[in-house]
């Protein structure tokens, strides 16, 4: 086929978005295809006598385009490794591979149509009936169901592409650029406010771009015109076109869709002008492809050039299908009849098309379609009452069935911001009502649909909603607006059903009008549990056709009105959101210590600790055990340092800064004399521990209190909330970032310190354990610690940040005479375990109290108040049911349990393992775990279940297992 | 997404604010009962109405107290704890 193919139509009326001088190939299901530039997939396949685009979600019927706006679920196709694109909107691209989906063999003989004639096996609710039981059969039913059920193919091998975000700030957004999007945004920038119009096609114009209009399609050629190019030189007015507004949420913030980039647009007042839905007339096979909606056969007209079809029968209730008769016949399509389903057919619109010779009939209805891959003609009834027709009268032969029946506004928008949305019977369709403060609707999603009012009402929601942006008060919900038009729009029941054939009431979950009724006699009247149990609106068009004709359906099975039927909701997103979207440039920030490039230079293996970064161990990864084993085997015996730049810090200073401490931590603070530091244990409200540091006092009123890494942000949280209700004469100030840290252990310590040029007097006597000093070590200002978190002689060395890679420079050159070695996490853990210190978050849970920990030396006894006491109180009154215990395993050879691994006594869990190590100090494996008191003396066994269900045996032995007269952090 | 008006740092998106609870009278824990106390830890009044909760606006670990309908998820009003313990005259913790 060439280029010009027989389905393109000549003039300049005919193919607004195409570049007919710019053509392109692509392939569908491996067949090339011609198209234009400015083409979507489904315009260019149907240009081409494909109508056939996919095979339906249950039964796998032949269903090809109905919307042509990318509001239904027929247009699904695979482009590339990306499912489910909408073919009615992905803009054609020179070569692309575009695949059908959904189907078993070629989408032309689908082996899976079979499944239509054993419909009267798939009742509605089929899944919830027939597999839940016997429950073990489901593993064998679950694949080829969901090989059935499935839509597009997920390619795990799929890059991720780059998408992003974009943040916009405006004083007034109106979504929706046709002719009430327009003239609203116009009258709101006129009003002095910074107005943005966001728009999902590529031009601005709505229905003005396709739509005939009352007075001929001229005029709407021109009004469109004046309108834009109104609208383009208004200044305050941004225009956004190919973006779609997916959802709205609270104060006025909307997420907007626009290729790869999702914006997030907050706005003082938002106005919506949507349009509507169209909605389907629900007769017998009414999904044949070929049977589209009056808007898609104007949209191939206008924006693609595409003749629709050669012969044409009409389906209509209002004026749009005779002005898309009159649009036909002006494109050389030959329109056997106007079908219409009102008594008295709409006056004016239907004598000119009377005047072109074609032939109207009223009160009649389509009740069939013939055709299996394209519709190949309609029969017509004459209604008799709602919903009932006598006998078919005859068959009418055409390619083409064009269905305008009515419209649902298209609330959801609207509904996603709060508004209610209520029925309204004088005009047949769903109003908003009561929508919150800054939003209001215009256009034909405010009830407006004759072309005189919409503008000027239009013109007063962008006038209002630029004051209300301005500051001034929100808009009052005003009255519905009358327009006499809108009565005759929507038809109240374009129902016909079928109990023998297929009958559509909701074409992506392949619901008949049976399957309604049948949910309703199965007990579920409620329109949302007709929803849940039916799946109604569950697919991708989300109900945008089928919600309005089930409401009828169930107001008809039970004899409620549609107003108190009631809606379901409707939730974002509008269109398809891609996880693409949702990640963005897939933004993962990590926070580095000063010392972060030394440790990359030495060959450390980097791990995270909450936001952090830090050095697991010095080494390749093949031979990190031998690299951890070294590590530790210098702090031993030598000297090691660590990176701590990552432990919290906290600065409080004030007259009363003793004072607030003691009721912040568990001890006693007010004697604690300057120069010296003291454990510190942070409980909360309910008693539980949550942290724990060491409070340093540096001066009568400022302590220095560290926190641990993953835990601070939390501290300095409940110390200032504390805070501003006790109103203590205090500043607290999270310093964590401010300083970097380096903890140097070992034996040889002093005299690695000692080598370095400082203010400090570091020997035994002048700076013993536990004491604080302050000064300048190597010309860098720094806080010393002397705590022993590893177990040996230390100093925790805290400088400015700025200076941490200094300060680890000159410990690195002052430590290499005696061997000084960086160590990493994986060694502080064995060196920390050696010692008995718990982690709190690791050794303790949500509901470990202090007496669990082994931590009743530091509790105040004396004190009236701290955070926890009253609590802890009443815990010790209760009495212990668990503690946490050393541990070493009885035959050292046994398999080594892992952290959780959980104590068991016959049959029944009644502790866990918090910590477990094998120590290359005491060459035999330590742990911690919680047990019941029964079991806490030294020598009482317990039974560990470690991997793959092994029973290790375990002997409780006293903590700490290394120096346990803690000798050597004094020394 | 919600607005949030912090009193230090003026009107915010609320994934800025970290939500604290609603605001309780701390009892004196020298003279409540263990019910009471267990009554202050654990038990909600969750009233559909106006209720008083702590917010901490994260980024500058600020705390204040919103005023807020929890059936319309209206914030009727904001103001600093300072305001609002001088409103409730001698209710501080």
């Amino acid at each position: 086929m060439s280029a010009n193919s027989k389905g393109r139509i000549a003039g300049p009326d005919y193919g607004l978005f195409i570049d007919r001088s710019k053509p392109l190939t692509f392939t569908f299901d491996g067949k090339l295809f011609n198209g234009f530039q400015g083409d979507v997939i489904a315009s260019a396949l149907f240009a081409e006598g494909q109508s056939l685009l996919s095979r339906s979600f249950k039964y796998h019927r032949p269903r090809g385009l109905l919307t042509l706006a990318g509001h239904d679920a027929n247009t699904l196709v695979q482009v590339a490794e990306e499912p489910n694109v909408r073919a009615d909107r992905h803009a054609l691209t020179d070569g692309t591979a575009v695949k059908s989906i959904n189907r078993l063999g070629t989408l032309d003989f689908d082996l899976y149509a079979g499944l239509e004639y054993f419909s009267r096996f798939l009742p509605v609710g089929f899944y919830y009936k027939t597999f839940f039981r016997p429950e073990w059969a489901w593993k064998y039913w679950e694949k080829p169901i969901r090989r059935l059920a499935g839509l597009g193919h997920l390619e795990p091998k799929a890059k991720h592409k780059y998408y992003d975000k974009e943040y916009l700030f405006v004083d007034v957004l109106v979504v929706g650029a046709g002719q009430a999007g327009i003239e609203a945004a116009i009258a709101a920038a006129e009003a002095g406010t910074e107005t943005l119009l966001v728009d999902e096609w590529p031009e601005i114009g709505g229905s003005l771009l396709f739509g005939r209009g009352a007075r001929g399609r001229a005029a709407t050629i021109a009004a469109r015109r004046a309108l834009a190019s109104r609208a383009r030189s208004t200044p305050k007015l941004t225009i956004m076109t190919n973006t779609t507004v997916s959802g709205l949420f609270a104060d006025d913030w909307a997420s907007a869709i626009s290729g790869n980039r999702l914006y997030k647009i907050r706005s003082k007042h938002t106005v919506l002008a949507c349009g509507a839905f169209d909605q389907p007339l629900v007769f017998r096979n009414n999904d044949r492809p070929g049977i589209m909606f009056a808007d898609a056969a104007q949209r191939l007209l206008r924006l693609y050039g595409v003749r629709p079809g050669s012969r044409a029968v009409v389906a209509t209730s209002n004026r749009f299908g005779y002005e898309t008769a009159l649009d036909l016949i002006d494109a050389g399509v030959d329109v056997a009849a106007v079908v219409d389903l009102s008594s008295e057919p709409h006056a004016a619109a239907s004598s000119a098309v009377r005047d072109r010779g074609v032939r109207i009939l009223s009160n009649t209805t389509l009740v069939d379609a013939r055709g299996k891959k394209h519709v190949e003609g309609a029969s017509v009834a004459k209604i008799t009452s709602e919903g009932q027709v006598s006998a078919a009268i005859e068959w009418i032969a055409c390619d083409l069935v064009v269905m305008s029946v009515g419209y649902a506004p298209a609330v959801n928008l609207a509904s996603h911001a709060g508004a209610k949305v209520s029925y309204d019977s004088s005009i047949n369709m769903h109003r908003v009502t009561d929508s919150p403060d800054g939003i209001s609707v215009a256009g034909s999603m405010a009830g407006v649909w004759s072309d005189a009012l919409i503008g000027v009402h239009a013109r007063r929601i962008g006038e209002s909603a630029a004051a209300h942006a301005k500051g001034g008060s929100a808009p009052r919900s005003m009255a519905p607006v009358v327009d006499p038009e809108t009565a005759s729009i929507t038809h109240p029941y374009p129902i016909f059903s079928d109990d023998k054939a297929k009958d559509f009431v909701d074409f992506d979950e392949d619901l008949q009008v049976k399957d309604i009724v049948n949910t309703i006699k199965d007990g579920y009247d409620d329109i949302q549990l007709v929803k849940r149990y039916s799946t109604e609106g569950f697919g991708p068009s989300q109900g945008r056709h089928a919600n309005l004709n089930t409401i009828r359906i169930v107001a008809k099975e039970t004899g409620k009105t549609l107003e108190a039927i009631g809606t379901t909701t409707f939730r974002p997103p509008l269109v398809p959101e891609k996880f693409a979207h949702m990640a963005g440039r897939a933004f993962e920030p990590v926070r580095l210590t000063a010392m972060h490039h030394r440790h990359i230079e030495l060959g450390a293996d980097m791990m995270t600790a909450g936001l952090w970064m830090r050095p697991a161990y010095y080494g390749a990864k093949a031979t990190a055990d031998e690299a951890i084993a070294a590590e530790v085997a210098a702090v031993r015996n030598g000297a090691g340092m660590i990176d701590v730049s990552t432990l919290g810090g906290l600065d409080i200073r004030g007259p009363d800064a003793a004072a607030f401490i003691e009721r912040m931590y568990t001890w006693a603070y007010e004697k604690q004399p300057v120069g010296r530091a003291r454990y510190a244990l942070m409980t909360d409200m309910s008693g539980i521990i949550i942290d724990d540091g060491v409070a340093c006092r540096l001066h009568d009123r400022h302590f220095y209190v560290t926190a641990t890494t993953s835990a601070v942000d939390q501290v300095y949280r409940a110390m200032t909330w504390f805070n501003v209700q006790w109103k203590m004469d205090v500043d607290v100030a999270n310093v964590t970032a401010a300083y970097a840290g380096v903890n140097l252990a070992g034996p040889k310590s002093r005299e690695v310190i000692q080598k370095l040029e400082s203010d400090i007097d570091f020997s035994k006597d002048a700076f013993p354990y536990m004491a604080v000093r302050t000064g300048q070590l190597a010309g860098i200002p720094v806080r010393v610690l002397r705590v022993g978190f590893v177990g040996e002689l230390g100093y925790e060395i805290h400088c400015p940040s700025g200076l941490g890679e200094a300060l680890w420079d000159k410990l690195i050159s002052a430590g290499q005479p005696f061997g000084l070695k960086p160590f990493g996490v994986e060694a502080q853990r064995i060196l920390r375990l050696e010692k008995g210190h718990i982690i709190v978050g690791q050794d303790t849970d949500g509901l470990t109290h202090p007496l669990e920990a082994n931590m009743e030396w530091a509790l105040a006894k004396k004190k009236p108040f701290y955070v926890g006491k009253r609590s802890i109180e009443m815990q010790v009154a209760k009495g212990l049911k668990r503690k946490l215990v050393g541990f070493t395993l009885v035959d050292p050879s046994s398999l080594v349990p892992k952290e959780c691994h959980l104590v068991i006594r016959g049959g029944d869990i009644i502790g866990r393992v918090t910590s477990v190590v094998r120590s290359p100090t005491l060459q035999k494996v330590v742990g911690l775990a919680y047990v019941p008191l029964d079991l806490t003396e030294q020598g009482k066994r317990f039974e560990i279940r470690a991997d793959k269900g092994v029973m290790v045996e375990a002997e409780v032995i006293p903590a700490p297992f290394y120096d346990p007269e803690n000798k050597r952090q004094e020394l | 997404m919600k607005i949030l008006n912090c009193p230090l740092n003026g009107p915010r998106n609320i994934s800025e604010f970290v939500w604290g609870g609603e605001y309780k009278k701390m009892p004196d824990p020298a003279t409540a009962t263990d019910a009471q106390w267990t009554e202050y830890l654990f038990l909600e009044d969750n009233i559909a109405g106006e209720i008083h909760e702590w917010w901490l606006h994260a980024p500058t670990n600020y705390w204040f107290i919103a005023r807020r309908n929890t059936v319309s998820d209206v914030i009727l009003e904001t103001m600093t704890a300072d305001t609002f313990f001088a409103r409730a005259a001698g209710d501080r913790l």
